[in-house]
């Protein structure tokens, strides 16, 4: 029999492609490994116990486990969780499309995962029609509100708007210019209760000051956010700000230009150790601890958690690298401790 | 509200945004047009994108790790090199192996994706900024008022680009090279009966394709500053679709391009001044890939591809 050259070259590049796809976006073993292989290990190796075993999590999240922003957020809450208590994790990123979310989800609930944590407001969808088939594995659910009715559909959600406020009334007082920068992705969730927070906390600390909002439309398009940034410099703005994992874009022009940059999610100074003054970073852990206690406890979905900070799970990280005004920063903890006490109100939210 | 969009300075901005945005498909569209002129469609354009994007990157992460050879020409020369290797794979595929066009070139576009992705995330992790080019003020040039501020103070990749538009037109139709191109890629049995060597021809054509591609991915990075996992986010694709819009030709591929950044460019102005916002804000944010859509559907109804696109070469079949 003759052999097609043109078929097993195709059939060579084919098997090529899809092991350069599959490695690059991580599987879940693959994920797990590397997420496990620093303090968590150590951790969950020495406190292996032979009763329960360790709490098995499953994360999918859309996009790299080291964002610096949505994503890493998630992963590094549960690391965090793993050094109190026994977890054994598995990750699996870059699933910006649903479909691939909806397998991984399916596929972690199917392995018997105890906690398969749904990181993604698009993920709502698979999930309502994944869980009832899985009624002893628990989700969680985030950024979200909805639990769709479901005994073990948990859901997270984060008052974003209390950090954007700091970062805002921060922002308007290391202006110069009095003319801020934001660049959005997709004006829903988190990313628009932060940027509506900031544009409040503007405000609030310079009613003159323009803060000009520009929502790209995509959370993945990095050079996009990159041309959003160079317009809002070009209109006079010195400091920016900007949430979702595309603002690699953004801070990669603003500090070559001078201008100073606020991050949420993660903490950002590694993106710009000389121009990122503050970081509202997430601490999941806060909310994941509540959940898993909840878990060991037979409950395994009905709640909606909420980060803010007042319970810790926002927490604002300054970085003295920037050069910011020492005073300043300093009257953040004001700002901080009025919102925590209700006497400032960052939003509707 | 239209009246803040209606300042000089504004226009300028965008103006010269849009001459910056085009860049990177004007490169990897002017690569993608001596390509097809010559017969051969490269759908892998995006994947060569990121492999470049990445390569550049890397070199210029960690300069100091590289010695003498960690400068900018190095990142770029860098890229080059790994565009003409992913041509040479390419060339390989399509022209000793006769392989389906379209297919070896989704899964250069695939692996290109994949390796990228594998590479940043085990060489280098976080998506830590380096530092890209700067822009050049052109001497007297640059001095033009607003002009130079507009077409005289870009980085040397941007210049390299729109310098390539005149140097490849003339290439293309003014020199042997250039004329075995066009006719390789219109009839290549009858090239081939005057002594032209079809798939050297075409050979040539993909390195010069793949390298340009490559050199996008790294004007990509130099102008961002920072790699991402598919940084690039479909540009490769809109960079063949410029070359039908083009219709084959550097100026019309030029055109397209710019038609494409100065869209791209005016909806942001329009959002970062808050002119557009909300709802109207989602719709205008699709307005280059639906103004692509219309004069790809409007040049394809007039004018022809090259007629041996796609088409393999077998001198003994």
């Amino acid at each position: 029999m003759k052999r097609n050259p043109i078929g097993v070259l195709l059939a060579l590049i084919a098997a090529l492609a899809l092991l350069a796809s599959a490695c690059g976006s991580d599987d879940g073993a693959d994920s797990a490994d590397e997420v496990d292989s620093g303090d968590t290990a150590e951790s969950t190796s020495a406190e292996s116990s032979a009763s329960a075993g360790p709490l098995r999590v499953g994360i999918v999240a859309p996009s790299a486990s080291n964002d610096l922003a949505f994503t890493q957020s998630i992963v590094d809450a549960v690391n965090a969780v793993a050094g109190d208590r026994e977890l054994d994790i598995a990750v699996t990123d870059g699933t910006f499309i649903v479909e691939d979310a909806a397998a991984a989800i399916r596929g972690y609930a199917a392995d018997g995962v105890d906690l398969v944590i749904a990181h993604g407001s698009q993920y709502g969808g698979p999930l309502q029609e994944i869980a009832p088939d899985f009624p002893d594995t628990a989700f969680a659910w985030g950024t979200a509100v909805d639990t769709f009715g479901l005994p073990n559909v948990a859901a997270y959600t984060v008052r974003a708007d209390q950090g954007g406020y700091v970062n805002g009334t921060l922002a308007a007082q290391l202006s110069e210019s009095g003319v801020l920068g934001v660049v959005g992705p997709i004006e829903v969730g988190d990313a628009k209760l932060y940027v509506d927070g900031f544009v409040a906390g503007a405000k609030a600390q310079d009613p003159n000051v323009t803060v000009n909002v520009n929502y790209i439309e995509s959370f993945s398009d990095v050079a996009l956010a990159s041309e959003a940034a160079t317009a809002h410099i070009q209109n006079g703005a010195d400091v920016l700000t900007g949430t979702a994992q595309m603002v690699v874009g953004a801070t990669g022009v603003a500090g070559p230009a001078g201008a100073l940059w606020f991050g949420t999610q993660s903490n950002q100074t590694p993106l710009g150790p000389d121009f990122v003054v503050a970081s509202q970073v997430y601490h999941w852990e806060v909310v994941l601890s509540e959940m898993m206690a909840e878990i060991d406890a037979g409950t395994f979905g009905g709640e909606v958690y909420t980060l803010t900070l007042e319970n810790g799970g926002l927490v604002i990280e300054f970085n003295d690298g920037a050069g910011a005004d020492s005073s300043v920063i300093d009257g953040a903890q004001a700002t901080i401790d009025g919102i925590i006490d209700g006497s400032i109100t960052t939003s509707d939210g | 509200m239209w009246s803040d969009f209606f300042t000089t300075s504004v226009i300028v901005a965008t103006l010269a945004s849009a001459v910056r945005f085009a860049t990177p498909f004007l490169l990897a569209a002017l690569g993608e047009a001596v390509g097809q002129r010559s017969g051969v469609l490269n759908l892998g354009v995006e994947g060569v994108m990121l492999c470049g994007a990445f390569t550049a990157y890397y070199v210029r992460l960690n300069p100091s790790g590289w010695g003498w050879a960690g400068g900018m020409a190095t990142a770029i020369l860098a890229a080059l090199a790994v565009g003409l290797c992913m041509g040479l794979l390419y060339a390989w595929m399509t022209l000793v192996m006769h392989a389906e066009q379209g297919i070896s070139g989704i899964g250069i576009f695939l692996f290109g994706l994949g390796a990228t992705d594998l590479l940043f995330q085990k060489q280098v992790g976080v998506p830590l900024p380096i530092s890209g080019l700067r822009p050049i003020r052109i001497p007297l040039l640059g001095d033009i008022p607003h002009v130079g501020d507009i077409l005289f103070n870009h980085n040397v990749l941007v210049y390299l680009a729109y310098v390539l538009v005149p140097v490849i037109t003339l290439m293309v139709n003014r020199t042997t090279f250039g004329l075995n191109i066009r006719a390789v890629g219109e009839t290549p049995e009858a090239a081939d009966t005057l002594g032209v060597n079809v798939n050297l021809i075409r050979l040539g054509a993909i390195l010069i394709g793949n390298a340009l591609a490559a050199l996008a991915g790294a004007a990509l990075v130099m102008n961002t500053n920072i790699f991402q996992q598919n940084l690039t986010a479909g540009q490769g694709f809109i960079a063949v679709a410029l070359v039908y819009f083009g219709a084959w030709r550097p100026g019309g591929v030029m055109a397209g391009a710019l038609l494409f950044g100065l869209v791209s460019s005016t909806v942001l102005q329009l959002k970062t001044l808050g002119i557009v916002s909300g709802a109207a804000s989602a719709l205008t944010a699709m307005a280059p890939a639906l103004l692509t859509i219309v004069v790809l559907v409007i040049v394809s109804r007039r004018i022809g591809q090259p007629s041996a696109l796609t088409r393999p070469f077998d001198r003994n079949a």
